[in-house]
């Protein structure tokens, strides 16, 4: 197991890698550049030449890659070019908003999807099964951005329980959680109500009923413990997209985080930051799916021993 | 008064009525072999038994099931929950997809001894060990650790035999315990549950399609077909004299020694799917001696002198005059 999770993170090295080609290859094939964000209306081209060259944009395109890579070794996540600093602060300051916004989402998105999925199969095709499940429904088809702007109107303009926007206190964590979270509830209640209910028609689970074993133990200890083998796996390809998706909501909701920061960047081609915000995300969805796979092994024996 | 006595039971999945009025008896200390092909209704009569067809959809409709005294069709479900894995034990057809994966065999066999005997971990563990060891499983102790994925078929069929015994049972029903198994293993599997009938006093209901299990292991036999009686009787009368034309096309189906080479007949035919069972006797479109009676009327089940059960319009129900 130790074997196999030092072997995971070094494949790490060469997808990290590839990510951070292509992450630069984007970033700089994107039409305009940030000297335009910086020189002055009517500066002439000897200046804007000048500019250039101190960030070094004028060279081919390989050589600032590995530029790039090189520091990036080292830690050097390069100065912001329009921001003018570190990238590694900017980082740091918005990254523990995003963080936990992410992070509680997840956790809202798990406990009540799995919590609605194992209702909802323990009462197959009856009234609560299809209630949760129309329910479902709607949360999955709804795009984020628009229900941020559903939740906003309701509960913050007419109700007046949570603030508008921003991350002063705790109120304003619970509408942008609950855009993101009602989401992914959705999808890891589908996935544990249809994990359940395959799992009921076993064979083991036949003979767990014959052993005379209480259905509601058999449901909760034994069917449940199967269903979240693939649910797991969709969490953890979820904790990287929650990060991802919540630059929409960040957005919507005026939060400081990982998504502002990183569309703030965009519009002003700040090449660095945009770099760094991308391979952020880009680890994110990396260590979300080590971390699911390890987990699924924690918690399936064959898992295991398919991997020694 | 029989263990187990089943009556004219009949049973309704969804609207189709997959058994019609089955009937037999099993005594402490008996094996009774229940025959048929695939679709004829050995497996549902197991899960009637068991009470387990609402698993399934289905419910009993009609018939009685009587278990040392008590009515079990009537019986209330925390009630009939208490006898499962107690009283009743069950093993399933596939060792290879019965156990749960991700549990480790030992703990599986404990929880039988620690739901019904109230036995605490490490009791529960040793009398486990103690089962495995009787059903020998090489070195229990160790096995009792492995996960069923690191077990051979055989292997695993023994530790759902351990689970149905961890209780002690009076009532073992063994659906098919041999079918996914190999041919040696086989052997060992009927061996053991011979030897358990013999020394415990188990009663036993083995559910096959095997007529050369049955010739092994069984006391009396049910031949089932297409959801009823064909036909009862010991295993030695059925052996020596099978009346219902089924029933002497199966014992036809055995290989034996010296046979000429091509003299293997299989029965032409297949059983008719539950929806669509011919009028009369279910069994008179692959019978060779139907005749135009059988395909207008449902042949009644007699019971004859000898205590053998038949429901057939062309068979001989003459008893041998010494009997």
């Amino acid at each position: 197991m130790l074997f196999y999770t030092v072997r995971r993170l070094l494949l790490l090295i060469p997808v990290f890698l590839v990510v951070s080609i292509v992450i630069f290859l984007i970033i700089h094939l994107v039409p305009g550049d940030p000297i335009d964000n910086l020189v002055r209306v009517g500066s002439t081209p000897e200046q804007k030449a000048e500019i250039t060259a101190r960030y070094g944009l004028d060279r081919p395109l390989v050589e600032q890659y590995l530029i790039w890579l090189s520091q990036l070794a080292q830690g050097d996540l390069g100065t912001a070019i329009v921001m003018r600093r570190p990238v590694a602060d900017l980082i740091a300051q918005n990254l523990p908003y995003s963080l936990t916004l992410g992070g509680l989402a997840l956790l809202f998105s798990t406990v009540l999807g799995i919590a609605a999925g194992v209702i909802a199969a323990m009462n197959k095709e009856g009234r609560i099964d299809r209630t949760v499940m129309t329910g479902v429904l709607f949360g999955s088809t709804m795009p984020s951005f628009w229900l941020g702007l559903i939740l906003i109107l309701v509960f913050a303009v007419q109700l007046r329980w949570f603030p508008v926007s921003g991350a002063r206190s705790w109120e304003s964590l619970v509408l942008p959680v609950l855009t993101i979270g009602l989401g992914g509830m959705a999808l890891v209640a589908r996935v544990t109500r249809i994990a359940m209910l395959e799992t009921a028609g076993k064979d083991f689970v036949l003979l767990l009923h014959a052993k005379g074993l209480p259905a509601r133990r058999i449901q909760l200890r034994h069917v449940l413990r199967h269903a979240l083998l693939p649910v797991v796996t969709i969490l953890g390809l979820r904790i990287g997209w929650v990060l991802g998706g919540a630059v929409t909501v960040e957005y919507v909701f005026a939060r400081p985080g990982l998504g502002m920061l990183l569309i703030k960047a965009l519009s002003q081609h700040d090449y660095p930051v945009v770099q760094a915000c991308l391979l952020m995300l880009a680890m994110a969805v990396m260590l979300g799916t080590l971390l699911g796979d390890l987990i699924q092994a924690a918690m399936d024996p064959r898992v295991r021993s398919a991997l020694t | 008064m029989a263990l187990l006595d089943v009556q004219d039971l009949s049973i309704d999945i969804a609207g189709i009525k997959p058994l019609d009025a089955i009937g037999f008896t099993v005594d402490k200390g008996e094996t009774l072999g229940i025959v048929g092909e695939s679709g004829s209704g050995k497996s549902l009569t197991a899960l009637s038994i068991m009470g387990l067809l609402p698993l399934i959809g289905g419910r009993v409709e009609r018939g009685t099931i009587a278990f040392d005294g008590m009515e079990l069709t009537r019986l209330p479900e925390p009630d009939y929950r208490r006898l499962r894995g107690r009283r009743i034990a069950f093993i399933t057809q596939n060792p290879m997809t019965s156990l749960d994966p991700v549990i480790r065999v030992g703990e599986q066999i404990d929880q039988v001894a620690r739901l019904h005997l109230g036995l605490s971990g490490s009791a529960a563990r040793r009398h486990s060990i103690e089962i495995m060891e009787r059903l020998r499983i090489p070195e229990a102790a160790t096995t009792w650790h492995n996960y069923p994925h690191q077990l051979s078929g055989g292997m695993k069929q023994r530790i759902v035999i351990a689970m149905a015994l961890a209780a002690n049972p009076d009532l073992i029903i063994a659906d098919e315990p041999t079918t996914a198994l190999d041919v040696t293993i086989q052997a060992q599997i009927v061996q053991i549950l011979g030897e358990l009938v013999r020394e415990k006093g188990v009663a036993l209901i083995l559910i096959t399609h095997d007529m050369g299990v049955v010739a092994q292991a069984c006391d009396r036999v049910v031949v089932l077909y297409a959801g009823r009686v064909a036909e009862s009787n010991t295993v030695s009368a059925i052996f020596a004299s099978p009346r219902h034309p089924y029933t002497q096309a199966l014992i036809g189906c055995i290989p034996r020694n010296a046979m000429e080479r091509g003299s293997l007949v299989g029965i032409p035919g297949l059983v008719p799917s539950v929806a669509r069972y011919p009028a009369g006797c279910r069994f008179h479109p692959r019978c060779t001696r139907s005749e135009s009676l059988c395909e207008r009327e449902v042949p009644v089940l007699e019971r004859l002198a000898s205590g053998a059960e038949i429901a057939c319009h062309v068979a001989d129900k003459r008893e041998a005059s010494h009997a």
